[in-house]
């Protein structure tokens, strides 16, 4: 039987303790920090979870076992910073499976301090190692731009309109007082900004943090004995294109995108119109370009103005990237989990830049250099 | 033009074999799918289009555009910045990563579109890279 709109709801969710520097905790501390002050979020103690997912280089076994879980139902997918959209919509088939009824998710990354962290350098025989990196890229910041240039010019956006992203998600992060940048800028400031890598600018790349975040997920039958109020999972998709940027199909848009958006709002069965919040993970300047358009909220091209013309600026039409993005609020590598964290609170009502009257949340994400997508749909209200 | 030392090597693996062969032996070779006649790349001894075993390597023209890249400025060992990370269209269809060589490594120098010709590079003995160069009489 098909899984419905609202069957699954995340009863627990939580940041870790601190976030930005925390050079006193190890990555795997940051996945537990992040869980426990979850499960107290949803009243519940480890011995209460029987499934846990979590992205690599944390595998499922050593979160279980740190935490003292003992699941029935585990998942390890890695696609990137996006692993947590999968999660979720693996986790909800699996709670409606029966093959577990409370799951726990994690993330934890040592993204700045760097203990227990685990370098990425691709392995020479790798495709990427063979037909990427003898070019000189750097990581992301030389990666994930690559095909700015070709949308630019295929959509007539300008330098100002990328700066204008970062300009705007640091007028939300103005507003939280968690954000790791909160003066205002301006264009002129992101355009003097120190060059990274042509065409993009030191505030125009994602932060580099040390953090955690955990959901718990249950079915919505019991997510109403849960001490907060159950946010529903309406709908949530996923897809992968390729691990080479080199290799995507269309610089201008993102195939798994334009998959993975799309079936989660046809699962939950909901126009744009009804969209009252939307997070993109943004990685670097670029990506709610590209997210705004793939999944439909304005047409090829629209982006641009519809950034510009202030849409997603507080008091806009429809809010993006409300705590300030992985530009200005926290980006510790896989920053989907924070998204997520910020969807939650906004349909909970409790977020600091609180956007009125929020029932509806579509939380987008990416993983790798556009290689990977996932997005899930949620609700204070079950359909 | 001689490469600095310190760019990442690549290892061939039994799949990619024949394209680094190719290189050092100055020819840029693609497959082509056997059911749609189709080019493309990176190899791999089947069609990523139909999943057809029925393939063939052959000879690129060598003919690019420029389809985009980014400008680097920091420093990474084998590289003096600023330095671009291209992607090239090839004339066949395929898209590949290199380096624009003889030529100024700025946005103006630098234009979308643009016709480029491969420019075989050695690494060392074995390893031959396929970089780009602004097409002559372009």
């Amino acid at each position: 039987m098909t899984i419905k709109p609202g069957e699954i709801a995340i009863v627990g969710a939580a940041e870790s303790t601190r976030i930005g520097a925390v050079p006193e905790m190890a990555q795997i501390m940051l996945h537990a920090d992040a869980a426990l002050n979850a499960m107290a979020d949803a009243g519940l103690k480890p011995s209460d979870i029987d499934g846990v997912a979590c992205v690599g280089p944390m595998m499922p076994q050593q979160i279980a076992h740190y935490l003292g879980i003992t699941p029935k139902w585990v998942d390890g997918t890695g696609v990137g910073g996006c692993s947590f959209m999968l999660h979720v919509r693996h986790a909800a088939a699996a709670i409606h499976a029966g093959y577990a009824k409370t799951i726990l998710i994690t993330h934890g990354e040592s993204g700045k301090s760097r203990i227990n962290a685990t370098p990425r350098p691709p392995e020479p025989q790798s495709l990427n190692g063979q037909f990427e990196a003898p070019f000189g890229p750097m990581g992301p910041p030389t990666l994930f731009p690559i095909p700015v240039l070709r949308y630019m010019k295929a959509t007539g956006t300008t330098h100002e309109h990328l700066a204008q992203v970062a300009v705007v998600q640091r007028e939300w992060a103005g507003k939280n007082p968690r954000a790791a940048f909160r003066d205002p800028i301006t264009i002129a400031d992101v355009l003097n900004s120190k060059m990274i890598a042509y065409p993009f600018r030191l505030l125009q790349c994602c932060l580099v943090t040390d953090g955690g975040g955990a959901l718990i997920l249950t079915s919505a039958d019991r997510a109403k004995d849960f001490p907060q109020k159950p946010v529903y999972i309406l709908g949530s998709g996923e897809s992968v294109e390729t691990t080479m940027v080199s290799q995507m199909q269309d610089f201008t848009s993102s195939r798994a995108f334009r998959v993975a958006g799309p079936t989660a709002m046809e699962m939950a069965g909901i126009k744009h119109s009804d969209v009252d919040h939307l997070m993109i993970y943004d990685a670097f300047a670029h990506l709610p370009l590209y997210g705004l358009e793939d999944l439909g909220f304005v047409k090829r091209g629209e982006a641009k103005d519809f950034i510009w013309e202030g849409n997603t600026r507080p008091g806009g039409k429809l809010p993006l990237n409300t705590n300030g993005g992985g530009l200005s609020y926290t980006h510790t590598g896989m920053y989907g989990m924070f998204a997520l964290q910020e969807s939650v609170r906004q349909v909970r009502g409790i977020a600091p830049a609180q956007v009125p009257d929020v029932e509806i949340s579509v939380c987008h994400g990416v993983g790798g250099m556009f290689s990977a997508s996932g997005t899930i749909v949620m609700s204070n209200q079950r359909p | 033009m001689a490469l600095e030392p310190g760019r990442p090597r690549p290892e061939p693996t039994p799949e990619t074999k024949h394209f680094w062969e190719g290189t050092k032996n100055g020819k840029l070779l693609l497959q082509r799918c056997g059911d749609t006649g189709k080019a493309y790349f990176p190899p791999r001894p089947f069609s990523p289009y139909t999943g057809t075993r029925n393939v063939e390597v052959f000879e690129a023209s060598g003919r690019a555009t420029l389809h985009s890249y980014v400008i680097h400025h920091r420093p990474v060992p084998g590289f003096k910045p600023p330095y671009a990370i291209a992607v090239v269209e090839l004339e066949e269809g395929p898209r590949m990563m290199t380096n624009i060589i003889d030529c100024p490594q700025t946005p103006e120098a630098l234009v979308l579109d643009m016709p480029l010709e491969v420019a075989f590079t050695p690494m060392d003995d074995d390893i031959t890279l396929a970089l780009f160069r602004p097409a002559k009489g372009a």
